[in-house]
């Protein structure tokens, strides 16, 4: 009992059951049910309107199911800091210093005020903006907005990050850095849930692939496998139609 | 030279030799007007931004009533303001009628509306841009509106200009719990109204361009403040 209140249970696994999300009648997520385990990164994967971005905020708790579970191994208490974090196709950064931006953070998940600055310090430095610490957040370069995006989810120690194609709007150096950081995140111990449209970062950074075609889980698989013979006609289509090559 | 001449050159020598009876109205004028401002901000921001963020039944009346009371006749609510401190009103104990309080009391409410009117607009607006972000990160709904306050707070500072505007000009209001007493409650406005009727014309134009001043450096200072500021942090 005292050992399971000073380390408390881990979020994953989050299991859904039976998942809709309805706008107007029509189901944009279609009785979805899937558990997601500590450990792998999980990349989703769908065409235009599939359905994704919305199975990640219902996961992320920021829309709730019209039907069907969404439910924590341990369900975050409310009130209390969060667990989990996520980093959005278009980073919305505060009108304050890069460094103010993840102290804020920081204080919202009630951080001690002694500790925040050194925590984003240290935050910064793992996505390489030392630098640009104390400048204003807001113009930033697109990369650098999102690495200070990620620098402030890195912050808060997530046990899950969820990304909303974080790299859909930026130049291949700029993803390329965004994938370094996914990645030392990940080593680090936190759970990737990611939606991309890339199918070559999919491919770097997945470990099992989820296939959404107009709002229903159709496939899940391993990188490898989806890549090499994906089971449905719908994701053979998809990758063919995607896959120029 | 003719009368509006003269009456310029006149009213150029009271202000430029700082007639201590003008002065006294002027800074009468700011006191009552910017601590009116002040207290709409305190009560008129967090008002504004947390009907922006938040959705309740009858939300909607409640945005319509506050954009209609940005509208609110001065006179009205001067006489409200009248009837409220005068001996026989509820509050007439307090002896605040025909004092400087009055008129502050009568300047906040006409403009809190102005300052939680419009600062919801404006945080509403930005609330699309950062709602899924401050709920992703935790924040609630009076933390979200503090933190989104804070974070227009270039776009924030013409509305608190509008308020001060508003104030500053309006004669009606004041000028029914005030009383235009001389030395008293004889603020910028009312002294203009009661110089022109009177016919001294040099010291109701003289304030008349001290007036028009003291508003359009304010709005040059804000609007430079702005541009610097949305320039450096985006």
């Amino acid at each position: 009992m005292t050992s399971a209140m000073r380390a408390p249970r881990s979020l994953l696994p989050l299991r859904l059951e039976d998942v809709v999300f309805a706008v107007g009648g029509r189901r944009v997520i279609d009785a979805v049910s899937l558990t997601l385990e500590a450990g792998s990164r999980t990349v989703i994967v769908g065409p235009n309107g599939a359905g994704k971005s919305v199975l990640l905020r219902l996961c992320h708790g920021l829309l709730q199911p019209t039907s069907g579970t969404i439910a924590w191994n341990a369900p975050e208490l409310p009130g209390a800091p969060r667990r989990q974090a996520m980093v959005f196709q278009r980073p919305v950064l505060l009108r304050r210093s890069a460094l103010a931006n993840i102290a804020y953070a920081l204080a919202v998940a009630r951080a001690p005020a002694s500790q925040r600055k050194t925590r984003a310090r240290e935050a910064l430095h793992k996505v390489g903006l030392d630098a640009l610490a104390a400048h204003p957040a807001r113009v930033l370069s697109g990369g650098e907005q999102q690495r200070v995006a990620l620098a402030r989810a890195w912050a808060l120690n997530p046990e899950v990050l969820f990304l909303d194609e974080p790299t859909a709007n930026l130049d291949p150096g700029a993803t390329h850095e965004i994938e370094r950081v996914v990645g030392a995140m990940h080593a680090a111990g936190t759970k990737i849930v990611m939606v991309t449209h890339n199918l070559g970062q999919a491919r770097r950074l997945g470990d099992e692939i989820l296939f959404l075609h107009q709002g229903r889980l159709l496939e899940r698989a391993s990188v490898d496998r989806f890549f090499r013979q994906p089971a449905s006609a719908e994701a053979a289509q998809f990758l063919e139609g995607e896959l120029p090559w | 030279m003719s009368s509006l001449g003269r009456a310029a050159l006149e009213a150029l020598d009271l202000v430029a030799g700082a007639d201590p009876k003008l002065a006294g109205i002027v800074l009468l004028s700011l006191r009552v007007s910017l601590t009116a401002v002040a207290l709409s901000c305190v009560v008129g921001l967090p008002l504004g931004a947390s009907i922006a963020v938040s959705r309740f039944a009858g939300r909607r009346g409640v945005v319509v009533v506050l954009n209609a009371l940005m509208g609110l006749p001065t006179v009205v609510v001067g006489l409200a303001v009248y009837l409220l401190l005068s001996r026989a009103g509820p509050l007439g104990a307090l002896g605040l009628l025909f004092t400087p309080a009055a008129m502050v009391i009568a300047q906040t409410i006409l403009i809190t509306p102005i300052v939680a009117a419009l600062s919801r607009q404006v945080v509403e607006d930005a609330w699309e841009e950062y709602r899924e972000q401050l709920r992703s990160l935790g924040e609630k709904r009076f933390g979200a509106a503090i933190t989104l306050l804070w974070d227009l707070r270039f776009s924030l500072v013409t509305i608190v200009l509008a308020g001060f505007g508003r104030a500053a000009a309006e004669v009606g209001a004041v000028i029914i719990v005030g009383g235009n007493i001389d030395g008293v409650t004889r603020v910028m406005t009312t002294a203009i109204a009661l110089e022109t009727s009177k016919g001294d014309l040099p010291l109701a134009l003289g304030l008349g361009m001290i007036l028009l001043t003291i508003v359009l450096l304010l709005n040059a200072a804000a609007y430079v403040v702005k541009e610097t500021a949305q320039r450096r942090y985006g």
